[in-house]
């Protein structure tokens, strides 16, 4: 391998790692906070990858009629809540939010010239149509049974995940897509040309990370959400509620996806169970950082990018093997520094 | 009609019914109900160990894969008799699976299904791409298997193929449950608790796990010479997620429930993939959608299942009523009475900062009891926790029985002779009393789970067990020998934590508050009880908030406040200790 073929696959490993490393993030964020680990995330990257190129084409959202059949089940699992509760006063607010607001968005959104409109408008568009799905995810699927342990929790993720994925199927097909990149070509770098867009992955990743460190630095919410992490039964006696938690950082993680696929989709094809593979590659970069620590979850990341580009070129039908394997050798080194096993029979 | 609905008759018309199928059904159902009986082997494994050991797997398509893939490679490259593939799978299924627990099953229970994905993937993308296993075409020409002459070639021989081996595996675990490994094996998710009774939790974690992986091999071996042909495709992480869903659907604690789980995916499986697509007027996976929604949906209303519903349409057979007597135990020879039983010496506990026991010093002696009392907070339980190994001292030196464990383990110190109970009651609340407190002897037992498995254990079962009556009876508790635990109010449930405690046939009994909960007539027994035991020479450590009780009963008594030792000597003297009175009463000046 020359010089030139090594410095294209550090360039191609470092674009996957930044990717993998926002997903890590993501995957960290929803596990310290919820319990939950987050299996769909990489759905949310073949939605947002995927309604992009969808309206990119001129064509409407596809998720617009998903968000708004979760919206109505949302409100109507809320109001059910709400009138229990005697508190009637809080139905109009949950009807407005849950089916007012997608519904405006569905109406509105026929009126847009969809395929002449800048590529930034079309990307704010992509995501006002699957970000919501995070939160919807959350209420519908995970809060009821937000104290239930970290197996069940699972179980009702991967449950999720195939619902994702077989919705994802009959929303966009299974014709895989790409968009065009947010500028085109690319400056020579030494014995290399760097593409645009790996510049905008890498630079938008670094500042999505930094934005997140500062969110959680100095934010109230970020703190309401690093309270809860820490100890779920003592931010509730500090008055931060749980539900709040879990919707706000299922958003954040709808975000982090639904971005992810647009930065990615235009160097990748993108497919409708593409997310899958993507998001459990975040996950061995988060598995590295032993899935609470961000900085680390970040490097495995880039590690586990680096480590699938060079073997793609050594090992192409042996990638996948190398990249999963991985993880053994960092289980086994946790399995060994780790005295006390965390059981829940205190749950 | 009601009269007809019992277990017993459900079952011989089920049995019944299931031998007549291949008679008057179709190819097609008969088809089915073969693919329904090979995901049912792989549920029970998973009932083994997501029901019974909390532990969760979505690689087993991989192990069916390892199952099927040796049979096809050894069978068709190198002649091997399927019969020879079939124990060759059952050893590489062993080995992987050895290596994967060994990995995975020391870290919290959440890796282990990280894990199992990424070695389900990876083992999809080996048996796709390795040129010597056909690569994504696969294997074809597998040989039929061969019974006592009989080629089994057509799918209705291997129906009864397939049905005998699921239910020789559904009898054989139930058996296994049903024994002294079983009840180990259903406590796993109490760690602490099990680890004090002397279990090795990571030894039967890895059983389970073994014993999942086996089930799904010898599945992928049957389904290989049912298919005659393999593919990657049914070993990826799909497969491997759907039969978690049939467990968990299904019921993942009961064996029946991996049954029901088993025929209720794959029939629905099979409809929805014809009917959804008509539905919808497109093509798609929508059944994939469907089950989705379904598992949540049990999960959100049912969390143990349908199985266990389904139940309740069918009276339940009264549970064994009567034990059969047995010879007793073997005892252990109790240290001389008086002799020094434990010493703690300058024993400090720190938790970072905070510091919960600083320089204790205590000594208690056979045939005594010595009551260790003090204002909540004032570290108690911590130093119950480090003198039984279940949260070990920071500093200083104990000794028991001679010998140094501030190192061990609970479960070393457990054999050594010391049992416990626990402040906050930790019983299995699905198991009746007499098999919690069975838990106890553990130790006193020795048969394992394959002799378990095949009733080579029943008459150390029956002594174990009678162990566990006698001692329950001697704790007043002989009329609830088999209610469940969690239907006792929480004073017995501490009762039963004591006998629990003394089927171990301890040295040292460590009891935290045991008292805490019981009526006044039940702590007048307790207290008979304590002192019988002291007659005998056992030694008791007791923490105990209820005055009465330990005053009238303790030999010695050692005050804490604050981490520290502030009053020992005999109860009258401590209840007349200025220092003592100011502790719990508060001080006049202020």
């Amino acid at each position: 391998m020359d010089s030139a073929v090594a410095l294209l696959l550090a360039q191609d490993g470092i674009t996957n790692g930044a990717i993998y490393a926002l997903l890590a993030l993501a995957l960290v964020l929803v596990f310290a906070v919820t319990r939950v680990i987050f299996i769909p995330q990489g759905e949310y990257v073949a939605y947002g990858a995927l309604s992009m190129a969808a309206i990119n084409a001129g064509q409407l959202p596809p998720t617009m009629w998903l968000m708004v059949t979760l919206g109505v089940a949302v409100a109507i699992v809320d109001a059910v809540a709400a009138l229990r509760e005697g508190a009637k006063a809080r139905l109009p607010m949950v009807v407005v939010k849950n089916v007012v607001l997608p519904v405006l968005a569905a109406v509105l959104v026929h009126f847009l010239p969809l395929k002449t409109m800048s590529y930034a408008l079309q990307v704010v568009v992509a995501l006002v149509f699957v970000v919501p799905l995070g939160p919807q995810v959350y209420r519908l699927a995970f809060q009821p049974v937000a104290e239930a342990s970290v197996l069940l929790l699972l179980i009702v993720s991967v449950a999720v995940h195939f619902m994702m994925v077989g919705m994802g199927l009959y929303f966009f097909g299974a014709e895989g897509a790409r968009i065009p990149p947010f500028t085109e070509g690319g400056f020579d770098l030494g014995a290399t040309t760097v593409q645009f867009q790996t510049v905008w992955i890498v630079g938008i990743a670094g500042l999505l990370i930094a934005a997140l460190a500062l969110f959680f630095e100095h934010s109230i919410y970020g703190k309401a959400l690093r309270a809860t992490a820490i100890n779920r039964t003592g931010a509730r006696l500090m008055g931060i509620s749980a539900d709040l938690a879990g919707k706000l950082c299922f958003t954040l993680a709808a975000l982090v996806g639904a971005f992810s696929g647009i930065l990615i989709a235009p160097i990748t094809t993108i497919y409708y169970d593409t997310g899958f593979l993507v998001g459990l590659k975040g996950f061995v970069g988060a598995i590295i950082g032993g899935l609470v620590s961000y900085p680390l979850a970040a490097a495995g990341s880039v590690l586990v990018g680096l480590l699938e580009s060079y073997s793609s070129f050594y090992a192409s039908a042996y990638k996948e093997v190398i990249v999963f394997t991985l993880i053994i050798p960092v289980l086994l080194y946790q399995s060994l520094t780790t005295k006390h096993i965390d059981d829940e029979e205190d749950h | 009609m009601a009269r007809f609905l019992t277990p017993r008759y459900a079952l011989t018309a089920f049995l019944l019914l299931l031998a007549a199928v291949p008679l008057f059904a179709g190819p097609f159902t008969v088809t089915i109900i073969n693919y329904i009986g090979l995901a049912a082997l792989v549920a029970l494994g998973l009932v083994l160990l997501t029901g019974i050991g909390g532990l969760t797997s979505f690689g087993q398509a991989a192990f069916v894969g390892l199952g099927a893939y040796a049979t096809a490679y050894l069978t068709t490259r190198h002649g091997m008799s399927p019969w020879g593939t079939l124990i060759a799978g059952m050893a590489i299924t062993t080995a992987v699976s050895l290596g994967l627990g060994f990995i995975t099953l020391r870290l919290s229970g959440h890796f282990l299904p990280l894990g199992t994905i990424a070695w389900g993937i990876s083992l999809y993308y080996l048996f796709g791409n390795v040129q010597g296993l056909g690569g994504h075409t696969g294997i074809d020409g597998i040989p039929p298997v061969e019974l006592f002459g009989v080629k089994l070639g057509d799918n209705r021989a291997f129906y009864y193929m397939i049905w005998a081996t699921l239910l020789a595996a559904i009898v054989t675990t139930q058996n296994m449950l049903d024994s002294r490994e079983g009840r180990a094996m259903r406590c796993l998710r109490a760690m602490t608790m099990t680890e004090a009774m002397g279990i090795n939790t990571l030894r039967y974690r890895m059983v389970l796990f073994m014993i999942a992986a086996q089930f799904a091999c010898v599945s992928g071996w049957l389904y290989a010479h049912l298919q005659r042909f393999v593919n990657p495709t049914p070993f990826s992480l799909g497969p491997g997620i759907e039969y978690l869903f049939m467990a968990v659907l299904g019921g993942a604690a009961t064996v029946w429930g991996a049954v029901l789980g088993a025929s209720a995916v794959t029939y629905l499986k099979e409809v929805l993939q014809d009917l959804l697509p008509k539905l919808i007027g497109a093509t798609g996976n929508f059944e994939v959608v469907v089950f989705g929604l379904l598992t949540i949906i049990v999960l959100h209303r049912a969390r143990d299942g349908v199985w266990p519903i389904l139940m309740r349409v069918i009276p339940q057979r009264a549970l064994a009523r009567t034990l059969e007597p047995a010879e007793p135990l073997p005892r252990r020879d109790l240290p001389e009475k008086g002799s020094d039983v434990l010493q703690v010496i300058d024993v400090t506990k720190r938790f970072g900062g905070l510091v919960a026991n600083n320089k204790m010093n205590l000594t208690v002696r056979a045939g005594e009891i010595f009551a260790l009392i003090g204002p909540n907070g004032a570290g108690k339980s911590t130093l119950f926790n480090c003198i039984s190994g279940v949260g070990p001292a920071t500093e200083g030196e104990i000794r028991f029985m001679g010998q140094r464990i501030e190192q061990l383990g609970s479960r070393a110190i457990a054999k050594l002779g010391m049992s416990r109970s626990f402040q906050h009651v930790r019983l299995n609340r699905d198991m009746t009393v007499l098999e919690n407190a069975a838990i106890g002897a553990h130790l006193r037992g020795h048969k394992n789970f394959i002799q378990s498995a095949w009733r080579l254990d029943r008459e150390e079962e029956r002594r174990l067990l009678w162990e566990a009556a006698h001692q329950l009876q001697r704790c007043g508790l002989g009329e609830h020998l088999f209610d469940t635990a969690g239907s006792l109010p929480l004073g017995k449930q501490r009762v039963v934590e004591i006998a629990r405690a003394l089927c171990s046939d301890p040295v040292l009994l460590l009891l935290d508050e045991p008292a805490a909960g019981l009526r006044h007539l039940e702590k007048r027994a307790l207290a008979e009880l304590l002192d019988k035991l002291r007659g005998e020479g056992v030694a008791i450590l007791l923490v105990e908030h209820d005055m009465d009780f330990v005053m009238g009963l303790a030999d010695r008594v050692l005050v804490m406040e604050f981490g520290e030792h502030l009053a020992e000597g005999l109860p009258r003297e401590i209840q007349t200790n200025p220092k003592v009175l100011e502790a719990y009463l508060g001080s006049m000046d202020e």
